[in-house]
């Protein structure tokens, strides 16, 4: 192991390990024996007292429906609702609040995006442009309304480190490209995307970019202008927050110019028998009540991150995947997916010839306290491109320490031992 | 639950030794399907007689140890049995038949195989009498 303390991580890109006090759930009993070793960031996060007090704080003191009454209750919530908002667009450098959206979550984002952008402008033969890497969130609402449209769908290889293959955008993109929808951080690969350099091609060819951020924006700086988004979407529960939120981000303009996705209360500026005019933004895409403990908490996951610095996070998840990658890459058999370290996030997938992803997941589980993802983490197609049915991924955050990594690396070091062939026979039966 | 208990050393002789893992020329039924949560695929060919006998069956698949070895318990239960046995073996008896206590999420492993056997005698091969 001696490369392994060679390359160690400075001490000084960790963060430090006292901020898992924060966290009631890590230092709860999860697991008979065993402390919890929570690998499973990339699926959703654990959160901190700061946010499980927020939502208790609004339903103790300040709860009801936003923009509806005029009593106190309801002042408060709206209040607390809108700063959330304020809150998310200074996250990611959005120009106006309005252009923040708040839904259920990225999944949601997408669709709504698919559905009113994609319903109102695709047209027969139009392209939208996606990856080979991208989660089922992000392919299956564009299968839907190209197979409405008639518009096509088109697909940036990945190369064999696990790279898109950007060499094929010249080809890829053109005049019938109206729109390239892409993840910035894979959830299998870890692959970190050059968003703006695709953004500045695709612009080039009047297409817009929809980024799928919400494996990013809980784990580096976020800038949507300097990225060159034209919408992007995130969700809440994978940065601290609560799940049933979400965030779609859109240009004024082109926001403004998309008819409502769902119809209801709140998204109306008056209502007839017959017909209806839409509110403004962003209410125009906030049909019916929202989630509004859900944003308030979230908020106060901004607070958290934002305390901390995503800068910070960054590094210290940089020096986690470090350690994860180097310790992978020594033991035979294993296959990581995706690029080196330096090309990463914060997580790992791997997989074993011989060996399934649901044996490590549950070993690492039960013998190890070890929470990883076993299985092809809804991404089919990128599976299937790389010649596997399910891979196991561990996925890291801020409260993550190197001693975690450790106790993964001796885990799968323990499943290889068991699962490995002995020349094992069946017992005739009856015998 | 106990993890010793969950790989038990029969069933592990089961993974890396199966009972009739292959195909079976034969076949006058196939039928597959894949458990969407996590890709595992199993597979499984059959030969039935006129009499509703199951002359012969054979499975191939990929996934983890619950699904593939829980197949060959399965196949190895069934060899021999006749299409009434089957449908009368049901969820609770394959459960039984792996053995220890599953999880609702790995009992989807081991169900698979018992799922694509119930199917199978509705899926007649394309040329076979």
């Amino acid at each position: 192991m001696s490369a392994l303390e060679k390359n160690a991580p400075q001490k000084s890109d960790l963060l430090p390990e006292s901020l898992r006090d924060d966290f009631p759930i890590l230092s709860g009993d999860v697991l008979d024996g065993h402390p919890l070793v929570f690998l499973d960031n990339a699926a959703s996060t654990q959160r901190p007292r700061q946010v499980i007090d927020a939502i208790c704080r609004v339903y103790e003191r300040d709860y009801s429906n936003v923009h509806r009454g005029i009593h106190t209750l309801s002042e408060r919530s709206t209040e607390q609702y809108e700063q959330a908002r304020e809150k998310v667009r200074a996250l990611i450098g959005a120009e106006h609040v309005e252009e923040i959206v708040f839904t259920q979550g990225t999944t949601a984002s997408i669709n709504l995006v698919a559905q009113s952008w994609g319903g109102a402008n695709l047209k027969p033969g139009d392209e939208i442009l996606l990856t080979a890497m991208e989660h089922h969130s992000n392919l299956v609402p564009w299968q839907q309304i190209a197979s409405k449209t008639g518009a096509v769908l088109r697909h940036v290889p990945i190369t064999e480190t696990g790279l898109l293959d950007i060499a094929t955008l010249d080809q890829l993109l053109g005049p019938r490209t109206r729109l390239v929808a892409l993840t910035s951080v894979s959830n299998t690969l870890g692959t970190i995307n050059p968003i703006s350099t695709i953004a500045a091609q695709a612009h080039a060819v009047g297409a817009l970019v929809l980024v799928d951020a919400a494996q990013s924006v809980p784990h580096q700086p976020t800038n949507v202008r300097t990225m060159g988004a034209d919408f992007m979407a995130f969700s809440g529960h994978k940065m601290l927050g609560p799940s049933g939120i979400g965030v779609l981000y859109g240009k004024r303009e082109l926001l403004d110019a998309m008819p409502p996705f769902m119809g209801g209360g709140s998204m109306i500026q008056e209502v007839g028998l017959e017909s209806f005019t839409p509110a403004a933004l962003p209410a125009k895409f906030e049909a019916g009540t929202p989630p509004i403990v859900p944003a308030i908490a979230m908020s106060a996951a901004i607070d958290y991150l934002s305390g901390i610095g995503l800068d910070a996070i960054h590094r210290h998840q940089q020096a986690l995947v470090k350690r994860a990658y180097q310790g992978l890459s020594q033991i035979t058999g294993l296959r990581i997916l995706g690029p080196a370290p330096e090309h990463r996030a914060g997580l790992v997938s791997f997989a074993f010839e011989k060996i399934h992803a649901h044996e490590f997941a549950q070993v690492l589980n039960d013998q190890f306290g070890v929470a990883v993802r076993a299985g092809h983490h809804c991404t089919q197609p990128l599976h299937a491109t790389l010649g596997i049915t399910a891979s196991t991924r561990a996925s890291f955050y801020l409260y993550n320490r190197l001693a975690d990594i450790d106790r993964l690396l001796e885990g799968v070091a323990a499943v290889q031992a068991k699962f490995a062939p002995q020349g094992r026979r069946r017992k005739a039966r009856g015998g | 639950m106990d993890q010793e208990e969950l790989y038990q050393e029969h069933i592990l002789d089961h993974y890396e030794d199966p009972f009739h893992r292959g195909t079976l020329e034969a076949a006058t039924h196939a039928h597959q399907e894949k458990n969407p949560l996590c890709g595992d695929v199993v597979r499984i060919e059959l030969e039935l007689d006129a009499q509703g006998k199951i002359c012969d069956l054979y499975f191939t698949g990929e996934g983890c140890v619950i699904s593939q070895a829980s197949a060959s318990m399965l196949l190895e239960q069934m060899h021999g049995k006749t299409i009434d046995d089957l449908k009368q073996f049901s969820a609770d008896d394959m459960l039984q038949l792996y053995g220890p206590r599953l999880t609702p999420n790995r009992q989807k492993c081991c169900l698979l195989s018992w799922k694509v056997l119930q199917s199978v005698v509705h899926s007649p091969v394309d040329g076979a009498s």
